[in-house]
């Protein structure tokens, strides 16, 4: 059991890393796209909008993170 | 030739090439220190490990429709390229560290010198697990992305030829040197990698998922221009953050 779990926690970090949000955030974007397709809707802005969002959100928050963390280390 | 299979061609050759620099990094920093016949086998072992992996999932990858195909792997490789994108931003803005090729390698000398001398199978089994797990872990990514790369466009051999010429580049630029590649500008790749994957990503993800681009093909190069625009914005909004918090921290 073990090995299943430490097998799965790789391949986890292995794609989604340490973020999953962003990885969550790129499902529901491509459903919603899937969706607007099936309703005849070509939505090909949306995937690039949604990346661009969904990593100025990751970036910024891990740049917060870092700031924090420098600001306890030298306070 | 067409703009996918360029543009395929380079990602996998690029993302070999960074990678491979990060493994030759580690083989080096063992098999100068312990000798070279038990870190060659372990570069050997990985290295079939890894042929193994491409010439099984590739074909069979290629059973799957197309639609279904390119949505999985569409989502895949943008989560996937996310992660090299942002570590890129990041690196590029000062919030994360530089990889300095030329600590790692001291760092991995010295625990080569500190480890013992257990022989295993007549292998000197540090030497030999090292260098293993070093290229094999570095490797994975290349077949993860070869893999995905060449399996969504129907162009495999394209995506084989280019992390392997990578390959040759590398050893032939480590042998000439006779050390870590530290010149390498790495993050400048990995931010270059961390575009394609993600445009390729994004391209063929909405493709699968009933899209049909403008341009086809060439929306690729417009998706490219579009996250490096947005990229290079990041990093000077975070760039700007950085020094305007400096001199408040400076203070505290």
């Amino acid at each position: 059991m073990r090995y299943v779990v430490a097998f799965g926690r790789f391949w986890w970090d292995f794609v989604v890393g340490d973020d999953w949000t962003v990885a969550a955030g790129v499902a529901v974007a491509l459903g919603a796209v899937a969706v607007l397709a099936d309703a005849g809707i070509n939505a090909w802005w949306l995937l690039p909008l949604a990346v661009a969002l969904l990593t100025g959100i990751s970036v910024w928050r891990q740049a917060s993170s870092s700031s924090d963390d420098d600001y306890h280390v030298s306070g | 030739m067409s703009t996918a299979t360029i543009l395929i061609a380079l990602g996998a050759f690029l993302a070999s090439a960074v990678e491979m620099v990060e493994a030759l990094t580690i083989v080096l920093g063992v098999g100068t220190v312990r000798g070279w016949r038990s870190t060659l086998i372990g570069v050997a072992a990985a290295t079939v490990v890894l042929a193994v992996l491409v010439a099984a999932l590739g074909p069979a990858l290629q059973q799957i429709p197309i639609d279904a195909l390119r949505l999985v792997v569409g989502g895949l490789l943008l989560v996937f390229g996310l992660q090299w994108l942002r570590k890129a931003i990041l690196r590029s803005s000062g919030y994360k560290p530089l990889h300095d090729e030329d600590e790692a390698f001291r760092r991995e000398r010295a625990d080569a010198e500190a480890a013992g001398g257990e022989r295993r199978a007549g292998l000197d089994w540090y030497s030999f697990t090292v260098a293993f797990k070093g290229v094999l872990l570095e490797g994975l990514e290349v077949v993860f992305i070869v893999i995905t790369f060449g399996s969504a466009q129907g162009h495999l051999a394209v995506a084989v030829v280019g992390a392997a010429a990578a390959l040759v580049v590398v050893v032939v630029a480590g042998f000439l040197a006779r050390g870590p590649l530290e010149r390498v500008p790495e993050n400048t790749i990995k931010f270059a990698v961390g575009l394609l994957l993600t445009s390729f990503g994004c391209f063929w993800g909405a493709e699968g998922a009933g899209v049909d681009w403008p341009g086809d093909e060439l929306s690729l190069l417009a998706l490219v221009a579009f996250l490096a625009t947005f990229s290079w914005l990041a990093v000077r909004a975070l760039r700007r953050r950085r020094l305007a918090y400096t001199p408040a921290e400076a203070g505290a």
